[in-house]
């Protein structure tokens, strides 16, 4: 039971580490799943429309969009701020 | 003036505003319903995301870009004279011109096929129509082949409408996918509830006072059902470039600068046949992403810009009975490929002739549950790959195939007998740091 509560926690912070959401702008067809996923309201379907990383600080990098979208256009990516919190952790 | 409000015209009206601040630009459309995303209409149906999601842009975005829309047909173009002559008996004079009018679903002459409940999907009209006939259907029957075909069925499926899917040959989509993948999808459909039928053809739609009542069949059997779904390919919506004396072909011949026989008349889309070095004849697809490259690309050299087409390779990633779907460049070698796609008689939305053409090159395959990759190897490069399932590859082969990255070190180990082949792609695609920061293919190189 509880591996199962440590492995969601695990993803969580792997998640954080990986720090943003990134588009590919080139797959992205704008059907607006993206955008409709997110619990935060972040228009998420136009940072892919222009190719710009999700930086916004309501971002609970919760992974829903990457999960909904159907053409596979979203990943989550380290950014540079988040590579060097990792590193201080570690 | 640009005709179409599709993601070519109107990626052609963004980039013409952005040079062009003064200029007039007028869109003129056939479609009640604007801009919306064309792709997520399948999503719609499927119940994945409501519509007003679909629609990307606000009112607000289109007065801030001083566009203006005209709901009406346009008749026939007088290119000597520039001008436009609309359905209602306006003319309209233009500067530059841009056809990009889409492609429409065909429908097969057989008897019947314009009975109530026969639909086909094209438009946000269309969907909301499958929408409504779907609430007094219990059954119903699709006909037709690719990603539209299963749109039809998965979208009738979601509705509640139980489903008869007929294919003409032994085996889903032959033109694009080899047998092992076609028979992933049709388990996923059968266990979808699906009543898949082979080797069948629907010589007559049966109905009652102008309304669907079933299908009758080659085998002389009738499948009771209240809406017959058509997917049989699209054609270019060309009539108009046609009956103004443009040099038409499948589709509006377009060089790659997306011009037409007539220096000011544009064309871009799924309306527009692109010739280029390695298509000399032609070619033709209906995908989103190359649509607005197209539009864009048209739109700079109708803004004075010369700008010429970068084609990128052939790519969507779609989804098949569930089942995620990457399909790259050429991957048209199936070992019963001399058989032409009995389903359809052109490409579907979503798809392109590239897909169907046979690449210079050997096949490596990999299969394990429900996850496939089937990869062209050429001699330096890999020319086409097939992704269903799991997509973790999906990106990197999508770049190694496009930047047509050298892989003749690792084709020998990729050629082995039982190559663990999505590890060898994996561990090569890490290994060169530089190919995972990729250019975006899809921004038009200025001149």
């Amino acid at each position: 039971m509880f591996g199962s509560l440590f492995k969601s926690q695990a993803q969580k912070h792997q998640n954080l580490a990986q720090g943003q959401v990134v588009p590919e702008p080139g797959r992205c067809v704008q059907c607006g799943i993206c955008s409709y996923s997110c619990p935060a309201g972040i228009d998420v379907r136009h940072h892919a429309l222009l190719g710009m990383p999700v930086n916004d600080s309501r971002c609970l990098t919760c992974g829903e969009c990457i999960l909904r979208c159907p053409r596979g256009v979203l990943r989550f990516e380290q950014s540079e701020l988040t590579s060097l919190l990792t590193e201080d952790l570690h | 003036m640009i005709v179409g409000s599709g993601a070519a015209g109107l990626s052609a009206a963004e980039v013409i505003r952005k040079h062009e601040p003064k200029a007039g630009i007028q869109i003129i459309t056939e479609d009640p319903y604007g801009y919306y995303s064309r792709p997520g209409l399948a999503y719609y149906l499927a119940k994945e995301v409501p519509l007003e999601a679909l629609y990307p842009y606000t009112e607000g975005y289109y007065r801030k870009l001083d566009l203006h829309f005209t709901k009406e047909h346009v008749a026939r173009i007088n290119p000597a004279e520039h001008v436009l002559h609309l359905a209602g008996g306006r003319i309209m004079p233009y500067d530059r011109l841009l056809i990009a009018t889409g492609a429409t679903a065909s429908r097969p002459d057989t008897p019947g096929i314009n009975l109530e409940g026969v639909v086909t999907l094209d438009s946000l009209e269309d969907t909301l129509h499958i929408v409504k006939l779907a609430r007094h259907s219990s059954s119903a029957v699709v006909i037709g082949g690719g990603i539209t075909a299963l749109e039809l069925v998965e979208g009738f499926t979601a509705l509640g409408v139980k489903t008869h899917y007929f294919l003409r040959g032994d085996r889903y989509w032959n033109a694009v996918l080899d047998e092992t993948e076609s028979r992933m999808v049709e388990e996923r459909l059968k266990e979808d509830g699906v009543i898949v039928h082979y080797n069948i053809r629907a010589t007559e739609i049966l109905g009652r006072k102008n309304k669907v009542e079933g299908v009758r069949t080659d085998d002389g059997k009738v499948t009771p059902c209240q809406l017959v779904g058509v997917a049989i390919g699209i054609r270019p919506h060309k009539e108009l470039a046609q009956n103004s004396g443009l040099i038409v072909r499948r589709g509006v011949l377009v060089n790659d600068h997306q011009m037409t026989s007539d220096p000011d008349i544009f064309s871009a889309g799924d309306v527009a046949q692109v010739i280029d070095p390695d298509h000399p004849d032609g070619l033709l697809e209906s995908l989103w992403n190359p649509a607005q490259l197209q539009g864009t690309v048209a739109g700079l050299n109708m803004a004075g810009i010369t700008t010429p087409l970068c084609r990128p390779v052939a790519v969507n990633v779609t989804r098949l009975a569930g089942l995620v779907t990457t399909i790259i460049g050429q991957v048209g070698g199936a070992e019963d490929k001399g058989k032409d796609d009995r389903d359809t008689n052109s490409i579907m939305r979503g798809d392109s002739e590239e897909w169907r053409e046979v690449a210079n090159a050997v096949v490596a395959e990999t299969h394990g549950g429900h996850n496939r990759l089937r990869l062209y190897i050429g001699e330096r490069t890999i020319a086409g790959a097939l992704v269903m399932g799991d997509q973790g590859l999906s990106r990197p082969l999508q770049n190694l195939i496009e930047r047509q990255i050298n892989i003749r070190e690792l084709r020998p180990r990729l050629l082995e007998p039982g190559a663990p082949i999505t590890e060898l792609i994996n561990n090569f695609w890490n290994s060169i740091p530089r190919l995972r920061h990729p250019v975006n293919s899809y921004a038009p190189k200025v001149s």
